[in-house]
């Protein structure tokens, strides 16, 4: 039997606190797909340190969205009870793993903006989202780090790796554009002072994703079309099936705990 | 084959200031900054440290396990340097 989704009764703080939570908890996901899977054992433990960290970060946001809320949700209910249409990450971090260098650059394009933005967001006078924005900073300042090094030596490894490097880079650019954009309710917040506006941090963006680029001899992709539609709800076809496998075991055993 | 391409590091973590760094495991990388990396990820998970230390295993000199007895046997038979017959005042403490 199928449990049937919630309803979010969503005021612009909700929704906003959602959409940055399902970014973490989707990407968080995805690095622990990489579980078993990992080229060596040192990287097994790396990933997967690093989708525990994205993990911790979505529970704070869902938590804190349940107390804004006050529905009576819980955290588990924004992250199992909730359809594809409901999900507001971006469309960059449901994109599939691929190969090394593809999750690599995937992590980097993403941490090199929420780096700059959780530290933007300490200055919050909202105490919540600044003490979720303390911890997560120094998380993902590592993520930068590690994603940084890796791309360096893919990129200015061997043919092989090079190939690889600059094709996921390639791939993933079109995705990086919605990491800017804010909708009506997150400028409102913007506005209001409580929440950084993220095209503020374009500039921070750049220069830390050029710069990693620059030293793993990686050609910096011109600036064309952008994809978008993961903050409406407008998924690629890769959201669907990852949330059919997080949400099984609530979808299939309501209540399930362990 | 994965050796020669990411040779062995040793693990060394400081728990508290003012302590020695210990060994605390070994590990695979490519070069150092990937080697200290892991080692965070591998070897710090559970607060263990405040600083790091990787060094290539291939920079250690080991004795060799067959030389057991000549380097540390004969230690066993001067007692005299085991101070163990002495009384200790209390005030000192630990020696």
């Amino acid at each position: 039997m199928a449990t049937t989704s919630i309803t979010v009764r969503e005021t612009p703080l909700v929704r906003y606190l959602l959409r940055r939570a399902d970014d973490a908890l989707i990407l968080g996901h995805r690095l622990s797909e990489w579980c078993g899977h990992a080229p060596t054992m040192e990287e097994e433990m790396a990933l997967a340190n690093m989708g525990l960290d994205l993990i911790g970060q979505a529970r704070s946001l869902y938590t804190y969205a349940a107390e804004v809320e006050g529905e009576g949700h819980c955290e588990d209910d924004f992250a199992y009870l909730r359809g594809e249409r409901s999900y507001g990450n971006l469309l960059l971090v449901e994109q599939p793993n691929g190969d090394f260098a593809r999750t690599m650059a995937r992590q980097l394009v993403y941490s090199a903006f929420i780096h700059p933005y959780w530290r933007a967001l300490m200055a919050s006078p909202d105490a919540t989202l600044s003490a979720i924005a303390a911890k997560a900073e120094k998380e993902s300042a590592y993520h930068v780090r590690h994603c940084a090094e890796w791309l360096i030596r893919l990129g200015d490894g061997t043919r092989e790796s090079h190939a690889r490097a600059q094709a996921a880079v390639d791939h993933l650019w079109p995705f990086t554009g919605e990491l800017f954009e804010a909708d009506a309710d997150e400028k409102g917040l913007v506005a209001e002072g409580v929440v950084p506006d993220p095209e503020s941090l374009r500039g921070a963006w750049m220069q830390t994703v050029s710069a990693v680029l620059a030293e793993a001899t990686l050609a910096l992709p011109p600036n064309g079309w952008m994809q978008k539609g993961g903050r409406e709800g407008r998924h690629s076809e890769h959201l669907g099936p990852l949330l059919t496998e997080l949400q099984y075991l609530q979808r299939t055993f309501p209540g399930a705990t362990w | 084959m994965v050796d020669a391409a990411t040779p062995l590091w040793e693990v060394f973590i400081r728990s508290r200031n003012g302590l020695a760094h210990k060994h605390a495991g070994s590990l695979h990388a490519a070069d150092a900054t990937l080697a200290l990396q892991a080692a965070r990820d591998l070897y710090t998970r559970r607060g263990e440290g405040l600083s790091l230390w990787v060094v290539p295993s291939s920079a250690i000199t080991a004795s060799d396990p067959a030389d057991k007895g000549m380097m540390f046997e004969p230690t066993a038979s001067k007692i005299y340097r085991h101070p163990t017959f002495y009384e200790v005042p209390e005030e000192v403490g630990h020696m």
